[in-house]
């Protein structure tokens, strides 16, 4: 389709020389390869995703909303982990969220291009790839010994705040990318009607570059939502049979249940797990569908 | 033409003259001093809002400063945390017995402390993720870059986005209750926890960041290369094999070393289904102990804080640290290049 032969002779036009039929017959083979690639990675997720239902869907009773959880299978229940989760992520998004966009705006629209900055933005593309179980070692010398005075030690709080700084660098990059695609031209009105810099940013970038801001911010707390290692290192993983009152109560999540039922020999927390699973992946998937929406929704061309 | 494959916003370099203005011009007090020249007391009031002003916003420019080096605390955080306490932990075992030991015995007696098989099972399994995922995330970023139809590719990308946001606990769970049992139905002597099913699943887990970063690189080689090679008569296939992917190259290198990186730092799916056996061993078969589900195992036990096991996670840990920070600087130096080239 893109090669042909020369027309040296009328008839030679119709007919592709063997060599080149070969040529073809190998690239096809290799995008048919390529599909299979792609196609692989699909169906792994669907064979999960069909795996983790046949499990556990029949364990997704009421009571296991209700229940504590528990020595007997029958019995136990997701009620501590599911308000613990809630609770570590309302924290998190109210520690990372103001802090992540203000960082993002001093370096898109503060900072000149100077070393200062340059040394702050690779720092913090090199923290994004730092494994979250590191930030789970920082939380537990700083957040739980050194400041156990404030934190309570393994408490909420410590916990919130060891994933505000695992999940801050990608909450900044994505901010950073929502402010820069505000056009400059929104700047230069401002700044020619006499409004300061922060004029600017509060009432014309931050307004346009908020549902890419909350958009970003919604996917990097789904991405906290199943973080497990690192609040195992904090201490996390307790029996943990009441719901938390403040940031300084003791806690459990749901990451942590499905990894405390899955390491269980008997087959019955196996199931458990499964049905706490779907419980996690329907959060995070709504909370994706909800930044999908949200980007559909607000996202505007200029 | 030549980027046009590229539709997103770089940083756009004629805002820097602007971003000067708007400092100096509008936050300055000299377009009020010129309005008011003579009357005294409006011009009086004007100056000290606009000195009241000035004061907030410099105040503002500062917290937004603070927020920005809340990030430099935190490197600087992790790299003390981590030297503290290993300084620690080196007084009482010689580094040269940490780094070539072959034996990882600290919750037993006699304690022995040689990182080699954490390390070695660390690799292991990212090679095993790694054979995985280099072959299926670089045909996928092909196929997407070069064959998929607009709509397949729609449809595909944020399909591979959700498998990369799936935590890590659940491909743990995967593993050891579908892909192990599966495996050990036609593998002889795999074990209940194993290297290769944990490898399997971090590579699945990882594939997604190869795939996207790859395609990335490749929809950033100018079109004109790609018609070049056309009027000369090649195949969608070379195209596809001669040039776009050695144009590519240094992205698609980072994408490797950036995804085994990754794989390095992978725990609870490790956890789970590797088991917590530290043997020195290169068989897929077996259990083994990865660095990072060490960390995991001493801080599931009690240990007392400021005891040698509680020491070790740091070390540890440091070395964890030293590694994927290597790979990733090399990684993003990489991407670096090829941005440079084509941008």
């Amino acid at each position: 389709m893109s090669a042909r032969p020369e027309p040296v002779a009328g008839r030679r036009l119709l007919e592709a020389p063997p060599e080149l039929v070969r040529r073809r017959r190998k690239g096809k083979l290799f995008e048919w390869l390529c599909l299979a690639a792609t196609v692989t990675g699909v169906l792994f997720l669907g064979v999960l995703v069909v795996d983790v239902l046949w499990d556990g869907l029949a364990w997704l009773t009421p009571t296991f909303f209700t229940e504590f959880p528990s020595r007997l299978p029958a019995r136990a229940g997701i009620k501590s982990a599911l308000f613990g989760t809630v609770w570590l992520m309302g924290l998190v998004a109210v520690i990372s969220f103001p802090l992540g966009v203000a960082a993002a705006v001093w370096l898109e629209e503060y900072a000149g291009r100077n070393w200062v900055q340059t040394v702050i933005q690779t720092n913090i593309a090199n923290l994004a790839g730092v494994p979250s179980i590191i930030y789970g070692i920082l939380g537990l010398a700083v957040f739980v010994r050194w400041f156990y005075w404030l934190t309570g030690g393994r408490s909420l709080i410590s916990g919130a705040l060891t994933i505000s700084l695992l999940i801050l660098p990608v909450l900044i990059i994505s901010a950073q990318e929502a402010i820069r695609a505000v056009p400059s031209s929104i700047r230069e009105a401002s700044y020619g009607l006499g409004a300061t810099r922060w004029q600017t940013v509060r009432h014309h970038v931050l307004p346009y570059a908020f549902p890419g801001i909350l958009t970003g911010t919604i996917l990097a707390l789904s991405r906290a939502i199943g973080e497990t290692a690192p609040l195992i290192m904090i201490g996390a993983l307790t029996f943990i049979a009441f719901v938390p009152d403040g940031p300084r109560d003791a806690f459990t999540v749901l990451s942590i249940q499905i990894f405390n039922w899955a390491s269980r020999p008997q087959e019955e927390f196996r199931h458990l797990a499964a049905a706490a699973i779907i419980v996690l992946l329907a959060m995070l998937l709504s909370m994706n569908a909800l930044a999908i929406w949200l980007r559909n929704r607000y996202q505007r061309e200029w | 033409m030549n980027d046009g494959d590229d539709p997103r916003p770089g940083p756009a370099p004629p805002r820097a003259p602007l971003r000067f203005e708007g400092r100096r011009g509008a936050a300055g007090p000299s377009p009020v001093r010129m309005r008011l020249p003579g009357s005294g007391r409006p011009r009086g009031r004007a100056l000290a809002g606009v000195a009241a002003r000035t004061w907030r916003e410099r105040a503002i420019g500062a917290a937004l400063f603070v927020a920005g080096a809340t990030s430099i605390v935190t490197t600087i955080g992790i790299v003390a945390v981590l030297v503290y306490e290993s300084v620690g932990f080196f007084r009482r075992v010689s580094m040269v017995e940490f780094l070539t030991g072959t034996q990882w015995t600290p919750l037993f007696v006699p304690q022995h402390f040689g990182v080699v098989p954490l390390l070695v099972g660390s690799i292991l399994v990212a090679a095993i993720a790694a054979a995985i995922a280099i072959p299926l995330g670089l045909g996928g970023a092909i196929y997407l870059s070069e064959y998929a139809p607009r709509r397949a590719r729609k449809i595909l990308k944020p399909v591979l986005e959700v498998l990369a946001g799936i935590p890590s606990v659940v491909y743990g769970y995967f593993a050891l209750t579908f892909v192990t049992p599966i495996l050990r139905t036609f593998i002889p002597g795999l074990g209940f926890f194993n290297a290769l099913s944990a490898g399997i699943v971090v590579g699945v887990m990882v594939l997604p960041l190869i795939a996207s970063l790859s395609e990335d690189a490749m929809a950033a080689v100018p079109r004109s290369l790609r018609q070049a090679a056309y009027a000369l008569g090649a195949t969608k296939f070379e195209v596809a094999t001669r040039v776009v992917t050695p144009a590519a190259l240094s992205g698609i290198v980072a994408s490797f070393i950036l995804a085994i990186s990754r794989a390095i730092g992978e725990t609870m799916a490790v956890v789970l289904a590797a088991g917590m056996t530290p043997q020195l061993t290169l068989d897929p078969r077996e259990s083994i102990q990865t660095m990072t589900a060490y960390i995991v195992q001493v801080s599931l036990g009690d240990t007392p804080f400021g005891s040698i096991e509680y020491q070790s996670i740091f070390a540890v840990g440091l070395a964890l640290f030293v590694v994927t920070l290597v790979m990733n600087i090399f990684g993003r130096w990489f991407l670096k290049r090829y941005r440079e080239v084509y941008a």
